[in-house]
């Protein structure tokens, strides 16, 4: 029974145990555990304030968690600092835009390409020829990733000229030259109208395809539903309940706390 | 060798007194505006210059006191009006340089006005030094102490008790809300500039006396009183003002027990070494911040 | 092109002395300039590219420089070794130094990277049995490059005016590269850095590195060319300049840097007519520039030439 279980469940891409976090008085964590296996879209959803982009924050090693821990592979990213925790396979946008406003949108993308390249800084500076040939290799990764999010004629604008809705498209083309394994997509339909968000819930769905496992905090339930094979949803830093877009539906107690008129949208 | 030590804590704090009161001036500005002023050792400079000069023109010293504070003071809201609001909105390092400019400016015209020579002001009641059995205080140590002390105790209670006062310190915590709940925050930035104009126009009249007065005694005053406001945490008036009294006394200790050239050098090693340990200074308040 | 400016820019450095042979602007003026633009490009890899403010650069600056003297003329060093001495001991420094200094950051970070100037200046007074106290150290023998001695003016101009190109050229590669890119990235937003895989710290290090390496280079290429060195040369004001340099030049561009540098140094030279005004004008204009121009000279200026361009082409197009 238990070899039965271990071969068709497959070993979980990530595994979050009694994860706790507090701000003063605020537990904005308050105990969390799941996990999501690989490939997979995994939404998280919740009130406002419930925690979502706390967890990311943690995950992130921008925060240093009170307990509990956070397995990806197998490998323990409590105490890691954020560019580790990058190094092993994790790339994230954010719900307040963190673009590199000062450079060009083909940079910002570029930069998202940096562990994938290795010149260093002497290298660099006398711009050797190894230099040069990585140059171009990053350029076209980088065009790769603008082209797959629609982006490919503003590579030379400055990203902090851009309409808000292209910013957003920036940081998720950024993070995903990185080559993730794990993306994490903190509202990414926040502020987008409805083509801009059919557009995103296609390009949610190629990215799975690529083969990259998707942790979407989103609040617009029809995109969260349509596109999500597990749903999370978190309050007041607690998991409520965990399931299919389905069984989430049928929830009493989701309904009654958080998703109440939502439901009707359920594809 | 405990008598000297005493000796030396005594300078220390007297010294510190000044660091304290320039420190309280930093903070002042800072708290309502998050600008570092590096003009406020200029303050510092004019009161005691002014001083001199009103002296030298007649007036007796008391009145001369007071002239030289208001005018100093008329000199920080000038500052204010023609240096900070125009920049308004401006980054850390801009203003620092605006700040900078600000104190050559008011180098070079202190130059024009009164040379280059040290010039003294006489003590303000004699140079007869009191015996502290062991340690030796001059007269002019104990204007110094006793200004420093109703000084920090009325900003202490301006801060705190008065409508104005809060205000102030309001406008520190969350501008924006500052604004909402109907402060004024431009009055605010005026009220900052020209009581840490007094505060180091007093400063410099107080020591005056002791270590006499240029154009450009304001530089080390002014760096040893930013050294306070740092070490305290800046933007925490009274942690300034224990900045400053610890930073004099470290110094007068090292200067005494390890060497008196290296003076400048003991302070600043202290403000390092608490950077080091404490990035935003002995007394603040931290916050997480947020993503 | 990549390069264009930097080849219009060292035409112009090549061709000056050319066209003003034994012109005291062209040679004295510019050897300081040159100097200034060694300093100010890397200060600015720091506080234009890292974002990080140093208020205590001529430390570095007066690092190299006594190194130079105190080697050659104590201990009979050939110079080209005293300068790599030189930069080892600013490296080291600045290596040990940037981890708990850079975290910190704002008016904190003004005041430590202050304190450090400070630190450094007294120790220059005070340790006078090998720097010669504030009387500074003289008869420091000429730069000798691999046999070359370096004499007489017009020498010097080509030494520093090579020098100051390589730095330009190292700045502009390091800036336009993976590195590049990583620190202005840091600055952008350190957190989404940090999540592309960028180590901040360690970026944020080794530029506070270079940025001393190039300014004890400096200090060396100044002590040889003067034959003398003091404390003054390496005080507070010193540093307070470099920074005005970078940001009158319009941070975050190599050669706003340069320009920057050129200007204040040009500034001074004709400051000096003014005797005792000289202070109180340059007080003024540091303040005038800084709010009217905030993000600096070049760009102002580039700001204004284009606009102005605008209007004329509008008007032609009116007319015709
Ligand atoms: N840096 C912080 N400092 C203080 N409180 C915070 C911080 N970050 C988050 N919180 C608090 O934690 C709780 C969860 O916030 P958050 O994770 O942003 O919620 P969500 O993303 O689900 O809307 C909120 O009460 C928020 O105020
Ligand atoms: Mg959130």
């Amino acid at each position: 029974m238990q070899n039965h279980a271990a071969m068709t469940n497959p070993p979980p891409l990530l595994a979050i145990e009694t994860l706790e976090q507090s701000f003063g008085g605020v537990m904005a964590l308050a105990g969390i555990s799941f996990q999501t296996s690989a490939n997979r879209i995994q939404a998280i959803i919740g009130p406002n304030g419930a925690g979502k982009t706390t967890l990311f924050n943690v995950l992130c090693g921008f925060y240093q968690p009170a307990a509990g821990s956070l397995r990806f592979n197998g490998q323990e990213l409590r105490g890691l600092p954020p560019h580790r925790i990058a190094a092993l396979g994790i790339a994230r946008t954010f719900q307040n835009l963190q673009l590199f406003f000062n450079m060009t949108v083909l940079e910002n993308v570029m930069v998202g390409c940096h562990l994938r390249a290795k010149t260093g800084l002497l290298a660099a500076a006398l711009r050797l020829s190894s230099v040069r040939h990585e140059e171009q290799q990053l350029r076209e990764w980088a065009s790769e990733a603008l082209e797959l999010c629609g982006l490919s004629g503003q590579s030379e604008r400055l990203a902090g000229a851009l309409p808000y809705g292209l910013m957003k498209r920036v940081e998720m083309a950024r993070a995903l030259a990185a080559k993730p394994q794990l993306l994490l997509l903190d509202e990414p339909a926040a502020g987008l109208n409805d083509t801009e968000t059919m557009a995103l819930r296609d390009l949610i769905m190629r990215i799975r395809a690529s083969g990259v496992t998707v942790l979407l905090v989103e609040h617009h339930m029809p995109l969260v539903m349509s596109v999500s094979d597990r749903l999370l949803v978190l309050d007041y830093g607690s998991v409520l309940a965990e399931g299919t877009p389905a069984e989430i539906q049928a929830d009493p107690r989701v309904i009654a706390a958080y998703l109440g008129g939502a439901v009707q949208y359920a594809v | 060798m405990l008598e000297q030590i005493f000796q030396f804590l005594v300078t220390g704090i007297t010294v510190g007194s000044i660091y304290a009161l320039v420190g309280l001036g930093f903070a002042l500005i800072y708290n309502a505006s998050d600008v570092v002023n590096f003009a406020q050792g200029e303050f510092v400079m004019l009161g005691a210059m002014n001083a001199i000069a009103l002296l030298a023109a007649g007036l007796p010293l008391p009145l001369a006191a007071i002239a030289a504070v208001l005018l100093t003071t008329l000199v920080g809201l000038l500052l204010e009006r023609f240096a900070i609001e125009p920049a308004k909105g401006a980054s850390v390092v801009t203003t620092i340089i605006i700040t900078i400019g600000a104190a050559i400016f008011l180098r070079g015209v202190a130059s024009l006005l009164w040379g280059k020579n040290s010039l003294p002001l006489p003590a303000f009641s004699g140079n007869e030094p009191i015996d502290l059995g062991g340690a030796t205080l001059l007269p002019q140590s104990l204007w110094i102490l006793g200004g420093t002390v109703v000084l920090v105790a009325l900003v202490n209670a301006f801060l705190n008790r008065t409508l104005l006062g809060k205000a102030l310190l309001a406008c520190s915590f969350n501008r924006a809300a500052a604004q909402l709940a109907g402060i004024n925050v431009q009055v605010m930035l005026r009220l900052a500039y020209g009581l840490s104009a007094g505060l180091g126009a007093i400063a410099g009249i107080l020591v005056a006396p002791i270590t006499f007065s240029s154009y450009e005694a304001g530089i080390m005053l002014g760096l040893k009183g930013f050294s306070a406001a740092i070490v305290g945490g800046i933007g925490n008036p009274m942690g300034a003002v224990a900045g400053g009294l610890l930073l004099g006394v470290l110094e007068a200790l090292g200067a005494g027990l390890i060497s008196s050239g290296y003076k400048d050098a003991i302070a600043f090693i202290f403000v390092l070494m608490v950077l080091f340990f404490e990035p935003t200074g002995l007394f603040s308040h931290k916050a997480a911040e947020r993503v | 092109m990549r390069l264009t400016g930097f080849f219009i820019f060292a035409a112009s450095v090549v061709l000056l002395p050319v066209l003003f042979p034994d012109n005291y602007f062209v040679t004295v003026v510019g050897i300081a300039a040159g100097l200034h633009v060694i300093l100010a490009v890397g200060l600015n890899l720091l506080m234009g590219y890292a974002g990080q403010i140093s208020l205590g650069h001529a430390a570095f600056f007066g690092m190299g420089a006594y190194a130079s003297a105190i080697l050659t003329t104590r201990f009979s060093w050939p110079s080209l070794l005293a300068m790599l001495a030189g930069l080892w001991v600013a490296g080291t420094i600045a290596w040990l130094l940037a981890r708990p200094i850079l975290r910190l950051r704002g008016h904190y970070l003004a005041m430590a990277t202050l304190g450090f100037g400070i630190i450094i200046h007294v120790i220059l007074v005070q340790a006078a049995h090998w720097t010669g106290g504030p009387d500074g150290l003289g008869e420091i023998p000429p730069l000798n490059l691999l046999g070359w001695t370096v004499d007489g003016d017009q020498q010097w101009y080509g030494v520093i005016a090579a020098a100051m190109l390589l730095s330009i050229w190292l700045s502009l590669n390091i800036v336009d590269s993976r590195i590049g890119r990583a620190l202005r990235a840091v600055r952008g937003s350190e957190f989404a850095a940090q999540m592309m895989g960028i180590d901040a710290t360690r970026a944020k290090t080794q530029i506070f590195v270079v940025s001393a390496l190039f300014a004890a280079c400096a200090g060396s290429l100044f002590a040889h060319q003067q034959a003398f060195v003091s404390p003054d040369s390496f005080s507070l004001m010193i540093s307070v300049e470099l920074v005005t340099m970078v940001v009158l030049g319009g941070m975050a561009s190599t050669f706003g840097a340069a320009c920057g540098a050129i200007a204040l140094t040009l500034l001074h030279e004709g400051l000096v007519v003014f005797e005792d005004y000289e202070m109180l004008i340059h007080g003024a204009l540091l303040m005038a520039v800084m709010i009217f121009l905030p993000q600096g000279l070049f760009a102002g200026v580039s700001q204004g030439v284009r606009r102005g361009w605008a209007l004329i082409a509008s008007r032609q197009r009116h007319k015709g």
